[in-house]
């Protein structure tokens, strides 16, 4: 039961950090058909920024200001090179993407250097928050629910009832109506660009001191942001929440779940005598591939993914 | 000389490695970023075969044994192709993505198989030469990877002149209309990445044999990027592009490694650049080029080209410098003075920062100017080739 209910509530903290990262990439995905594939490195550069703002002006500062400096940033990317890109073609939209993920990754070894960087949780977020029969829930865990819980219903309220969301909306399903209505879509498609990226960015920040901010921390979830939105249908937004949730529940719970083949047999009462790798595989040793498995049925049972309304 | 022939080794392999790639982007329009799946899986098997067949005192074809490499790559290609190739396009890049970092990831959970973090080793002379080839020496490996790089061309451009090979073509530029003659793109696309599987696992089985050891890094993202930048790099548009990528970043890549660090971030930035600017890669450039010499027009272009081919290299150089001097202050270096050509910086006074951020700014502004100069010659090349008669 506890180890139920701890798994359940860090695999929620996880799936909303993960929806974080994918909500931006569907978004930008719908609306511009471009799959970001350094979108996992606005993540980065969000993490980093905030540890480098923090050392010089503290958590909180570091807090607010990172998330817009990686919106620019996201903005900046889109206006001067993805643009260019796009007269080339999807092919080149990808591989303009997938130059800058690597680019993104030597820029911030060049910066910041190989090693971990010390970012850390502010003491104000440290301790614990309750305890829950024998183990404890710290508040920082608690502070990126809130922050993730509260920013997506920010932006849902945003798409749901302001003017902008309502335009937003009209661009992603109509683009050409809107502009021949007199919105300027190519700067929508800015707008909205640099949303996913400072949406990525925050994710970074509350996530960077959670985990661990280094060089590989964008190539290490990037591959996952992928799944997820495979999983919950290309271009959905519900299905990429469902997905996220189902992903990072799934993954908490496998890490703490040490059995094998073998043990689930005997469960029915059968004795396995089987030395191969395979059935002595334990479900934590699996974890890392999980996503990708679940991803790989998916395609085979369900080839457009959870919620997705088109294959 | 052994140095040489490592090297020309290791281009032939990639080679192969990079024409199996451009079976997929250039031929049949997958983008794929799990390539190095089927390279490693080949390399992984030949290695195995060969063990197994020395511990079981059983006849040994090192000539032959970079085929079951590519019968390895063929069989993945086929269990995986079939799941990958229903959708081309984004989808497509997506799914070659998370196949790629799932056998990544399960090269560390097999350790039978895999070897773990070590790999896994081999003996590639077992003194069973016939004619007295062991393959002991380094020449007598170059020349079996010459010999297979060879056939491979030879094989994948007749390829390109088979049903098969123009179908793919076709799948590239109209599936739909393919769907309507009566093909499957679905299954144009399958038989292609099997394929493409089968070259890579042979490239892969020569690598085998030529380092004798198979680590978890032939499966990796890293390489799946790397064989994308040679046949980008190199073009993909035509059949021989990703031979001159091949190549190029080969030796780009010893050359350029033994004097900067930040060798990598060159690279990011010169493939953005292609992507950008010249998404036909060299090759592309030169068929360009090529009409215009042949047409006696060249002499048009040339003066604009030099007068952009300064400020080009102003912002080169000052690029350059602030990337160097950056990597001189970083934590893991420990002198912040260095020389780039004759020119002294010190990565700690302002002066040498503000000298490389003048002289990019100043080559971008100097670079629009001469860039509008080298598209007006180019209209006016277009414009004589269109009148010219053919």
């Amino acid at each position: 039961m506890e180890f139920t209910l701890i798994s359940l509530l860090n695999g929620v903290t996880y799936g909303l950090l993960l929806f974080m990262l994918c909500g931006g990439l569907t978004l930008i995905f719908s609306m511009m058909g471009i799959l970001n594939f350094a979108h996992a490195s606005f993540y980065m550069l969000g993490a980093y920024l905030a540890f480098q703002l923090s050392a010089w002006l503290g958590f909180w500062p570091a807090f607010f200001l990172a998330p817009p400096l990686v919106g620019v940033a996201g903005a900046l990317v889109e206006r001067y090179g993805l643009r260019r890109a796009h007269r080339h073609g999807h092919v080149a939209e990808l591989l303009f993407t997938f130059g800058l993920s690597f680019l993104a990754v030597e820029m911030v070894q060049l910066v910041w250097g190989k090693a971990v960087v010390d970012y850390r949780v502010p003491p104000s977020l440290e301790g614990t928050l309750f305890t829950l029969y024998s183990t404890s829930f710290p508040v920082y865990k608690g502070f990126m629910m809130l922050v993730s819980v509260g920013m997506l219903a920010l932006l849902a309220a945003l798409l749901a009832y302001t003017r902008t969301g309502l335009i937003i909306k009209a661009a992603l399903s109509r683009p050409d109506m809107m502009q021949a209505l007199g919105h300027d879509v190519p700067r929508i498609f800015t707008l909205v660009f640099a949303g996913g990226a400072a949406l990525a960015g925050l994710a970074g920040v509350i996530g960077g001191n959670a985990f661990v901010t280094e060089p590989g921390m964008a190539a290490a979830v990037g591959p996952i942001v992928f799944v997820v939105v495979v999983v919950g249908g290309l271009g959905s937004l519900l299905g990429a929440f469902v997905a996220s949730l189902l992903i990072g529940i799934l993954q908490t719970f496998m890490v703490g779940w040490d059995y094998s083949i073998i043990d689930v047999a005997r469960l029915f009462g059968m004795q396995l005598h089987s030395t191969s790798a395979l059935t002595r595989l334990s479900l934590t040793q699996l974890a890392p591939i999980m996503p990708y498995l679940l991803m790989v049925a998916i395609l085979i049972f369900r080839p457009r993914g959870l919620m997705g309304a088109r294959s | 000389m052994s140095f040489v022939l490592s090297l020309l080794s290791r281009i032939g392999i990639m080679t192969i490695f990079a024409l199996s790639y451009n079976m997929l982007l250039g031929q049949t329009g997958l983008l794929s970023f799990g390539h190095a799946v089927y390279f490693g899986l080949g390399s992984f098997a030949t290695l195995h075969l060969l063990n197994a067949l020395v511990a079981h005192g059983l006849p040994v074809s090192i000539t032959l044994l970079p085929l079951f490499g590519g019968l390895a790559g063929l069989a993945f290609g086929l269990l995986f192709g079939f799941f990958t190739t229903r959708r081309a396009g984004t989808t497509f890049a997506m799914i070659s993505l998370g196949i790629g970092e799932m056998v990544a990831s399960s090269s560390l959970m097999f350790p039978a198989f895999f070897g773990g973090e070590g790999g896994i080793t081999g003996n590639r002379v077992t003194g069973r030469g016939l004619f007295g080839i062991d393959y002991g020496t380094p020449l007598q490996m170059y020349c079996l990877i010459a010999a297979w790089a060879a056939l491979c061309l030879l094989l994948t451009y007749g390829l390109t002149q088979t049903p098969l090979g123009r179908l793919a073509n076709a799948v590239r530029d109209n599936p739909e209309r393919v769907e309507f003659i009566g093909y499957s793109p679905h299954s144009i696309r399958y038989r292609m990445v099997a394929l493409a599987g089968f070259f890579a696992g042979i490239a892969g089985g020569l690598s085998a044999l030529q380092y004798e050891i198979v680590t978890a890094e032939a499966l990796s993202d890293h390489l799946s990027g790397l064989v994308i930048l040679m046949a980008f790099v190199g073009g993909t548009g035509t059949f021989y592009g990703p031979l001159i990528g091949a190549a190029l970043v080969t030796v780009l890549q010893v050359a350029v490694a033994s004097v900067t660090p930040a060798w990598p971030f060159y690279f990011g930035l010169v493939f953005l650049l292609i992507v950008l600017y010249a998404p036909g890669g060299i090759a592309g450039l030169l068929v360009q080029h090529k009409a215009v010499w042949q047409a006696g027009l060249l002499r048009r272009l040339l003066p604009a080209y030099l007068v952009a081919a300064l400020p080009g290299a102003a912002v080169l150089l000052g690029t350059v410098a602030v990337v160097e001097m950056a990597y001189a202050r970083g934590p893991e270096r420990g002198d912040a003075r260095l020389h780039l050509l004759f020119l002294p910086l010190d990565a700690r006074s302002a002066v040498s920062w503000v000298l490389a951020a003048a002289a990019i700014a100043a080559g971008i502004l100097l670079l629009k100017i001469a860039s509008k100069q080298v598209a007006e010659r180019w209209e006016s090349v277009h414009a004589a080739l269109a009148e010219a008669p053919r």
